[in-house]
């Protein structure tokens, strides 16, 4: 039914974008990591850093996006995966963490060689955390996730042939999908020598994912026969043509240097992949679970259609307005004209006794209200009263302090006239 | 453990390491929870700074803000990783508690979701804006932050709160069935006092960590207007704060003595049902009674009831194995109050000295008494959720699902347990490390790599 779905669209859709955005981060990583030493690697270093500096939070929310979902709408698939694939699950984890500590400490970095350590000592984590998610994606597609509190095989279940080698391909694709979005980037910056550089890793890598991908045929054919059958099947064919060709597409866009049609397509083909996965599979989540029979009751389902439905009427504007100050090259241009603070002269604060004696007076209902009344109606105009409080007293001292320019004595911050009377 | 599981969607395991899991969410919680404090309050005061800086024209204040804001950003990417790992582990250790209720609490995580995702977005746009926008918009993308951080916490403490107070769902031979999210999360009374309690919590911890930063930098010589600005904001903020922060908590802990009586005879040490119960200060539980305390006749009938002589609950109403650990709980609950009231008294003085004197305060004490402040309201920040979670146990879902129940069947908790506390002692050393590069740089020439990889080329 079409209720008990939409929460797994919500779930692909956001693993799609995750897969993509924070593809591209762990790719950066991954050419941080090979960039080599001297200016040239530090020069890459520093710019797979800065274009992905203001976004690399929002790409990696989509990942608690897709957890929460899920384990919301689809409880015992969620737990089932979490307790047999504990351990490829934490090691993305782990990666998750060491590549977030790398945009956290940089900032702490006062030299570019600095910098270029920072980058290096994190950067392991962007290969090992698509790997494990690849491995994982790989254990739950060929049915190797039973349901049950830690049911399936610890291990096997995930370093297998095929889903190792669906790891290996969420490696390179990672790489091919970052060398695609940086070099883009750096056409639209003027940065000539950096894009081509990208430019010839972009075509190495898409060479190796290519090779990775008729490989991975081979290798499902042989171990996954059921995923392999279900993947060239009549439904989920079309998705895993879009996906080849798009990635062919790709390598030839960026072989004629047309790099922003390129990271479009580049998007395309990954998104393609899994929804290739989830069109073979449908309607099976785990082996005998189904997605409708994995839903929540009815009332959870709508409230989340409907929280996740609001809640994108104002994520996509703002990821919009990100983007496009990023994409835009916003976030590079050289701090220029700064405008100037508007009025120079700060208005001459309202301090009076009355506003003392206001505070004082929502302090004392603010005690009676809450501390004194028992009605619920009462604790929360008491909070409120509270609320008056802390702003007004705020709004007092603060003012007092800073809002006139006066004589300065040692231990003001801006001594104010008196107010008294 | 002798507690029947009342409710589990998938078999419940033996796990050998259920303290292990217990306390490896508990350390991911106390590394989370002071990060949230900032998240909440610290974007509000970034503004406030900005603002005046706007307002005024004054150079100090937009170079204080914007040095704020790195700060900010640098802990708010600590913290998406810390938050990453804590939704992990919902599934990692706690799977049969989310297999089985996630359709019940799930959704305030969902939004939560959202919430976190506008505070990645905008501030991201906030920090690297700051030249690039002009000064109405720079301010106005700060205030999705700032109301990302008010319902964020409003659903993390929603759920957190139907744990404690659950509701909205019916259990039928185990399986959870008529499912009501919004009763659950929403309509439920406990909320209100965590939320606002935890709200105001924020606002203390970041005014008393910040204010013990410059109050350090005074003692040390370090006191130009720049340092006073710094100073005051938080410190003014937190001095109101406090006194406030005693109220609501006694309205907080007459909602546990309705709700949570057990919970409230741990914080209590309180073994006999009692009928005008006294209050014990300080002290040790032994023996089923609270021994070298203070013992004050009838205020405990007093605050949690308002009533002389009225009957407070003992733990001998429940079994053994149905209590929590009483001193853990009672010990975390005397360190949270005591820091509290003492916090209270500091924030009374700085207001006295201001309205008498129109001064910050002059004493060398207060400054030190500041500079200690800061960790000892993060001490009291853990020790509340402390009191919390440690007094909610042996329930993960208060009298309806067991901790024992939930945990994962999974192997290798303790491996997953070293490697999370080496990782954060790690990301901890970092932190340090990159917030005294921060407060090192020098003020008029605030370090960006992006200028001096242009000034290189």
């Amino acid at each position: 039914m079409l209720l008990q779905a939409l929460p797994m669209v919500f779930v692909l859709t956001g693993l799609a974008l995750y897969t993509v955005l924070s593809g591209a981060d762990f790719g950066a990583g991954f050419w941080q990591l090979l960039a080599g030493r001297g200016p040239r690697g530090e020069r890459l270093r520093e710019y797979a850093h800065h274009a992905m500096g203001p976004v690399w939070e929002a790409n990696h929310v989509w990942l608690i996006f897709v957890l929460t979902v899920f384990w919301t709408a689809y409880p015992t698939a969620f737990g089932s995966i979490m307790t047999t694939l504990a351990i490829p699950l934490f090691i993305a984890l782990g990666g998750v963490v060491f590549r977030g500590a790398a945009y956290a400490f940089r900032p702490g970095a006062s030299t570019a060689r600095e910098a270029g350590a920072v980058d290096t000592i994190f950067a392991g984590s962007s290969i090992l955390a698509p790997f494990a998610l690849g491995c994982a994606a790989g254990a739950i597609a060929t049915g190797r996730v039973p349901v049950g509190n830690a049911a399936g095989a610890p291990v096997a279940s995930w370093l297998n042939p095929s889903s190792v080698t669906i790891g290996v391909l969420a490696v390179v694709s990672s790489a091919y999908v970052a060398a695609v979005f940086l070099a883009a980037d750096a056409a639209r910056e003027g940065e000539r020598e950096l894009g081509a550089e990208l430019r010839l890793r972009a075509l190495g890598a898409g060479v190796v994912g290519g090779v990775v991908a008729i490989g991975a045929i081979f290798v499902l054919d042989a171990d996954s026969h059921a995923l392999y059958r279900s993947l060239v099947s009549a439904r989920a064919l079309p998705a895993v043509a879009v996906s080849v060709l798009a990635g062919a597409a790709t390598l030839w866009l960026v072989w004629r240097r047309r790099f922003e049609p390129a990271r479009f397509l580049a998007a395309l083909a990954v998104a393609a992949t899994i929804a290739g996965w989830a069109l073979a599979r449908w309607p099976t989540i785990l082996p005998g679970l189904t997605v409708d029979e994995a839903a929540a009751g009815h009332d959870t389902l709508v409230w989340v259609v409907v929280s996740v439905l609001a809640g994108a009427v104002v994520l996509f504007p703002s990821l919009g307005l990100l983007f496009g100050l990023t994409l835009r090259g916003r976030f590079h241009e050289p701090a220029g004209a700064q405008p100037a603070g508007a009025g120079a002269q700060g208005r001459a604060p309202l301090r009076t006794r009355l506003g003392a004696r206001a505070a004082l007076a929502l302090l004392i209902a603010g005690i009676g209200l809450l501390n004194v009344a028992e009605a619920s109606w009462a604790h929360a105009v008491g909070i409120v009263c509270l609320a008056g409080f802390v702003l007004s007293g705020f709004r007092l001292i603060m003012f007092g302090m800073l809002g006139v320019d006066a004589c300065e004595r040692d231990d003001t911050v801006q001594q104010l006239p008196q107010a008294r009377g | 453990m002798s507690g029947i599981p009342l409710a589990a969607a998938l078999a419940p395991a033996h796990q050998q390491y259920l303290l292990q899991a217990r306390q490896m969410q508990a350390l991911s919680f106390a590394v989370h929870i002071p990060l949230v404090a900032f998240g909440i309050s610290f974007p509000v005061l970034v503004l406030f700074v900005e603002w005046l800086g706007r307002r005024t024209g004054d150079e100090v204040y937009l170079v204080l803000a914007r040095r704020w804001s790195k700060v900010m950003l640098a802990l708010f990417g600590v913290g998406v990783i810390t938050g990453t790992v804590l939704s992990f582990e919902m599934g990692l250790l706690w799977p049969n508690f989310t297999a089985t209720f996630g359709s019940v609490f799930g959704l305030g995580f969902a939004i939560e979701g959202f919430s976190f995702f506008l505070e990645a977005i905008f501030i991201g746009i906030y920090v690297y804006g700051w030249d690039r926008l002009s000064p109405r918009l720079h301010m106005l993308s700060a205030v999705p932050i700032v109301i990302a951080g008010v319902t964020g916490s409003l659903m993390v403490i929603s759920v957190n709160a139907w744990m404690n107070h659950p509701g909205g769902f019916e259990l039928h031979d185990g399986k959870v069935t008529d499912v009501d999210p919004f009763k659950a999360l929403f309509a439920n009374t406990y909320l209100w006092h965590e939320l606002v309690h935890m709200y105001i919590a924020g606002y203390i911890v970041v005014g008393f960590l910040l204010a013990g930063v410059y109050a350090y930098g005074r003692l040390r010589g370090r006191w130009g207007r720049y340092e006073r600005v710094a100073l005051a904001v938080p410190l003014t903020v937190a001095a109101l704060a406090s006194p406030v922060q005693v109220l609501v908590g006694d309205w907080a802990a007459r909602d546990v003595a309705k709700s949570q009586p057990v919970k409230l005879a741990a914080i209590e040490g309180l073994y006999r049902t009692t009928r005008g119960a006294s209050e014990h200060v300080l002290g040790w539980y032994t023996d089923d009674q609270v021994k070298y305390g203070i013992a004050i006749p009838h205020l405990l009938s007093l605050l949690s009831f308002h009533s002389w002589n009225a009957k407070v609950q003992g733990l001998q109403s429940v079994p053994p194995s149905q209590r929590p650990p009483v001193n853990v709980v009672r010990i975390a609950f005397q360190t949270m109050v005591g820091i509290g009231t003492l916090f209270a008294l500091l924030g009374i003085f700085y207001v006295v000295v201001w309205i008498r004197r129109r001064e910050l305060p002059r004493s060398r004490w207060f400054y030190r008494a500041l500079v200690l402040a800061g960790p000892l309201s993060v001490v009291a920040l853990i020790a509340g959720w402390v009191v919390t979670e440690v007094g909610r146990q042996p329930w993960v879902v208060y009298r309806v699902m067991p901790t024992a129940a939930a945990v994962t069947g999974a192997k290798g908790i303790p491996v997953g347990y070293a490697l999370l506390a080496g990782g954060y002692a790690l990301i901890a050393c970092g932190l340090v490390w990159v917030l005294r590069r921060l407060a090192r740089a020098p003020l008029d020439q605030p370090y960006d790599v992006a200028s001096e990889m242009a000034q290189e080329a």
